[in-house]
């Protein structure tokens, strides 16, 4: 403990949390924290992955690492730094980034690095495009997938044609394209995205030395698109909304009765009932395919596949629109603001020389931004909500043969144990025979339940291990999706907060006063009230539609980057986001103050 | 046209920057202010021939000035005495009558028919408040002068201040010449400030061209400025005008008129205002806009002394009492945040390739 007798505990303290003993075996081998780990500085990715890990969803930590490696460590040599390696312990994703520390090998690395990077700047717009044409395809890829049924009896077809091949062999094969899918979408978002990040830390790092006391959020607000993906969603409720009172059907959509009940009394209002079903399904794909979290956990489904969400809020929009206001967003006004703001602090720079870095530098920023922000809607949103849909068809195989209670428990599977169960079926298909799995998984399932439901009470800590000194290499942070403010936030003692006040970070201005409304989930959106205090985990795009009649957001996590920050700059909500335990502090129905200019909550009564 | 006696009282709203070397550096810069449509506390100025014109008659052989010529820069001691027979011969001498008469005629003027009114006499040194040389601190500031006598005395004293021995001992220093040493002084009307102090349009802590620091305190600006209180901080962004810091302090005293005796006194800040802010955020965006205003007027970064009154009309108004070029950061050399490079991403090279270690 000598040199790191500091906030952290070591990797190899950590206990097990009571009874929930035996975990491990929830995960894959190489996921165990290992003795020489207790030399390394770990952290908590609680941006990516805020809850204890399902066995099958640690395939989004797994593919995304490998495609992540691969991009910085052999793809575009990243000179400062390698891959992440991933532990799990008590459910929790740890992180590290590997350094390159020996100058001869930086240097190496950098002319690589040069010439490969360079490539991909010089030819943004093009390989882009090529790109958004890759994305395309491959969710129609992993749309048409087939999930063989199993019938009794194969298809005559497989006769006729002289196919030669018998059903079973294509579980293997959509499985494993499912798979492949995956791994393929991850790597075209690690094709651009680090590449991305280090335009937007340059000119971060430019700002912050050019204008010492620049608020973070003032940074992102030049960089950041307002023409972007993220708000379409959004403006698809609104014309929805439009739509409706027009039609004048609005108050069949806020009446709180179940989504079905309400498309069913919709389709019988004939006409126009039906033209606004109409534009309803237009909507739907892709604009609703957004996951309520950020792809990463198989729960967090999609506005899509739970109609209450988008309905609420559309019914909110209607109300809005027959009070008499506007619902608008005033793209031209947001433009001609991000504008001013860019000319203002150009002009405030000391000289022509700073102001013509100021020019290359935001003009990467524009240059690489569209995909930082849409890339996401294509990747975590759309795709991956597509692909967890896919994955439930092989759950309801596996339900079917009785080999798990439930289609969902099929994400209790580590993804080797599903295809392993996936070709047990195929296997007793073939045999006429009942297959083993049904008296082996059940019982392993449900006690990974019970695991899982019992880890969630845990606290992890927000780091392991010894805080090494090139934690400010600015390639680092970017990996571990870590700002100088995460830093700044570590360094703070915990002792020096009082226990009314939590510190996070300012991401959208202003002070307000309210009652606070703490929802972990983003199902329970329908709950919140007029004028209260949005208390959750982590808000994403989708919460968007309750911003409009909520005073404040605070969140356990996310930066100024985030779209959270973004969408509630634009409501002109204050918001602190990354306070690490709001939602264990918090309770609902106590008076807070948000302070969106600072980056505290304190907690009034 | 007002009674200027021969231009020796000049009004606020007659004078400008560059009549700084006939009024001095503060006066001058009052009365660009009021030309500019600032706010500020109307008032004039006794030009600095007035101050010349005194000296010639009390002293024809100048013997002031080689008194202060033969002192020795480290010898305090004999600096002090000096200074002091110095200051007794000034404040003992009778005023030239055309002198006199001016002042009283402005101070008349600047009353009204409200009867004596409570002023600030504060001198306007000719080499004060430039960006080269800061005399801040230095001369002397009279506040709440009621009455023609006590004016007359004031000036007087101003005069006489510019022969403290730390006024003397800090121009043998800095090797400032004696010969064409003036001295202009303002007589202002007093505001009764609700709360008061300074405003930077550039941050005094980095630098930081994009953003106002505000400090405030309740009472009179002298609290703040001597520093016997911990003022309330306010750090906001030019560009957004959102508040990026705000640190409300404890501040247990205050300065307010001494209505018996004339001047000044320090009284304990109640309980219940020691913790409250003394601005709200209209009153924070209010000073930033005039500190924009006044930086935009003068092309520099400038440091500003403020308070918020009742005005005339009943109401409360933001006045500017005085205002001057920031001098710590305008001085001092700064690297460029960066170049422009070849291309675009060579900015990421650079940034990314490990030859910067922070």
């Amino acid at each position: 403990m000598s040199a790191n007798s500091r906030a952290f505990p070591l990797p190899s303290e950590i206990r097990d949390v009571p009874g929930t003993e035996g975990w491990e075996t929830m995960y894959p081998y190489f996921t165990r924290f290992r003795p020489e780990d207790d030399k390394v500085f770990w952290f908590y990715n609680a941006m990516h992955f805020p809850e204890p890990m399902p066995a099958f969803d640690v395939v989004t930590a797994e593919i995304p690492y490998q495609a992540l490696g691969a991009f910085t460590t052999r793809v575009f040599s990243f000179p400062t730094t390698l891959g992440i390696d991933h532990r799990i312990v008590n459910g929790r994703i740890y992180i590290t980034a590997n350094p390159v520390r020996d100058p001869a090998e930086i240097g190496r690395r950098l002319a690589l690095f040069q010439e490969r990077a360079g490539f991909y700047y010089q030819n943004w717009n093009r390989l882009y495009d090529e790109w958004k044409g890759r994305m395309l395809a491959l969710i129609k890829e992993v749309e048409d997938i087939e999930v063989p049924t199993l019938p009794e009896f194969d298809d005559i077809e497989v006769v006729t044609s002289g196919r030669g091949i018998g059903q079973n062999h294509y579980v293997r094969v959509s499985y494993h394209r499912c798979v492949e899918a995956f791994s393929k979408m991850w790597h075209h978002h690690f094709e651009f995205l680090m590449l991305g990040y280090g335009a937007y830390l340059v000119f971060f790092e430019f700002c912050k030395k050019a204008f010492p006391e620049i608020a973070d959020q003032t940074v992102a607000r030049m960089v950041a698109g307002i023409d972007v993906f993220m708000f379409r969603p959004d403006e698809e409720l609104k014309k929805l909304a439009r739509l409706a009172v027009e039609l004048e059907i609005d108050g069949k959509l806020g009446d709180g009765s179940n989504p079905a009940d309400i498309l069913s009394a919709l389709e019988q209002m004939g006409a126009p009932g039906r033209k606004w079903l109409d534009q309803l399904q237009e909507s739907r794909h892709p604009w609703f395919l957004m996951s309520t979290g950020d792809g990463f956990y198989h729960h967090h489904r999609s506005w899509n596949d739970d109609l209450s969400i988008p309905f609420s809020a559309i019914a909110r929009y209607a109300e809005m629109l027959k009070a008499g206001k506007s619902i608008e967003r005033p793209t031209a006004a947001l433009k001609v603001e991000r504008e001013r703001i860019i000319t203002e602090y150009r002009s405030l720079l000391a000289t022509d020389e700073e102001r013509g870095a100021f020019d290359q530098m935001l003009g990467l920023c524009h240059l690489v931004f569209p995909f930082v922000e849409d890339h996401k809607f294509y990747c975590e949103h759309w795709f991956t909500t597509i692909w967890f849909n896919k994955l439930r068809e092989f759950g309801a195989l596996l339900a079917r043969w009785d080999v798990i209670a439930d289609p969902e428990d099929f994400f209790h599977l580590h993804h080797t144990e599903a295809d392993l169960a996936l070709q047990e079926v195929s296997l007793a298909w073939a045999a006429g025979s009942a297959p083993a799995g049904r008296g082996y998984w059940k019982p392993i399932l449900k006690e990974r339940k019970r695991i899982w439901e019992k880890l969630k009470e845990w606290s992890p800590p927000p780091a392991l291990g010894p805080i090494p000194e090139d934690i400010a290499d600015p390639a680092l942070q970017m990996l571990w999706g870590i700002t100088s403010e995460t830093l700044a936030t570590w360094a703070r003692k915990p002792d020096a907060s009082n226990e009314h006040e939590l510190h996070g970070f300012a991401a959208s201005p202003g002070i307000a006063e309210g009652v606070a409304r703490v929802l972990m989930n983003a199902n329970d959106i329908g709950l919140m009230q007029d004028g209260e205090i949005l208390v959750c985990p982590v808000t994403n795009p989708s919460w968007g539609p309750v911003f409009g009649k909520i005073r404040a957001t605070v969140s356990d996590i996310g930066g100024t980057m985030s779209h959270a920050a973004i969408v509630a700059r634009e409501y002109g909500m204050p918001a602190v986001v990354g306070t690490g335990a709001a939602t264990k502090r918090i309770k609902t129905g106590q008076r807070l103050r948000v302070d969106g200019n600072t980056g505290v909550v304190t907690i009034l009564s | 046209m007002t009674q200027t006696g021969a231009g020796i009282a000049l009004n606020f709203r007659d004078i400008g920057i560059a009549d700084r070397p006939t009024v001095g550096g503060k006066g001058a810069s009052l009365g660009e202010l009021t030309r500019a449509g600032i706010r500020v506390p109307p008032g004039f100025v006794i030009a600095t021939a007035a101050f010349e014109r005194f000296i010639a008659e009390i002293d024809p052989q100048g013997s002031i000035r080689r008194a202060i010529e033969g002192l020795a820069t480290g010898d305090l001691v004999t600096i002090s005495k000096v200074a002091e027979g110095i200051r007794e011969r000034i404040v003992g001498a009778p005023m030239p009558g055309d002198i006199q008469r001016a002042i009283l005629a402005g101070y008349a003027e600047l009353c009204g028919d409200a009867g004596d009114q409570p002023v600030a006499v504060r001198s306007s040194a000719t080499s004060e408040d430039s960006s080269e040389a800061s005399f801040a601190g230095l001369q002397e500031t009279y506040l709440w002068i009621r009455g023609g006598e006590a004016v007359l005395h004031a000036v007087r004293d101003c005069w006489a201040s510019l022969y403290s021995a730390e006024s003397v001992s800090y121009r043998l220093r800095l090797k400032l010449p004696e010969e064409g040493l003036a001295m202009g002084v303002v007589i202002q009307r007093m505001v009764n400030s609700r709360c008061s102090g300074v405003m930077f349009t550039r941050s005094p802590l980095t630098g930081d061209r994009s953003v106002i620091a505000i400090e405030s305190s309740w009472g009179l600006g002298s609290s703040v400025v001597s520093g016997v209180v911990t003022p309330d901080k306010y750090v906001l962004s030019k560009v957004t005008g959102e508040i990026v810091k705000r640190t409300v302090s404890h501040k247990t005293v205050e300065h307010v008129p001494d209505l018996a005796a004339g001047g000044v006194r320090e009284i304990p800040v109640a309980e219940e205002r020691r913790d409250a802010p003394c601005l709200n955020d209209a009153e924070i965006a209010e000073l930033a806009r005039i500190g924009k205003l006044v930086e935009a007027h003068y092309h520099c970064a400038q440091d500003i002394e403020w308070a918020f009154a009742p005005d005339v009309g009943g109401g409360e108004s933001l006045y500017l009492l005085q205002s001057r070029p920031e001098t710590i950061w305008a001085n001092k050399d700064s690297k460029p945040a960066a170049a422009p490079k070849a291309n675009a991403f060579a900015h990421v090279f650079d940034l990314l390739g490990g030859s910067k270690k922070s």
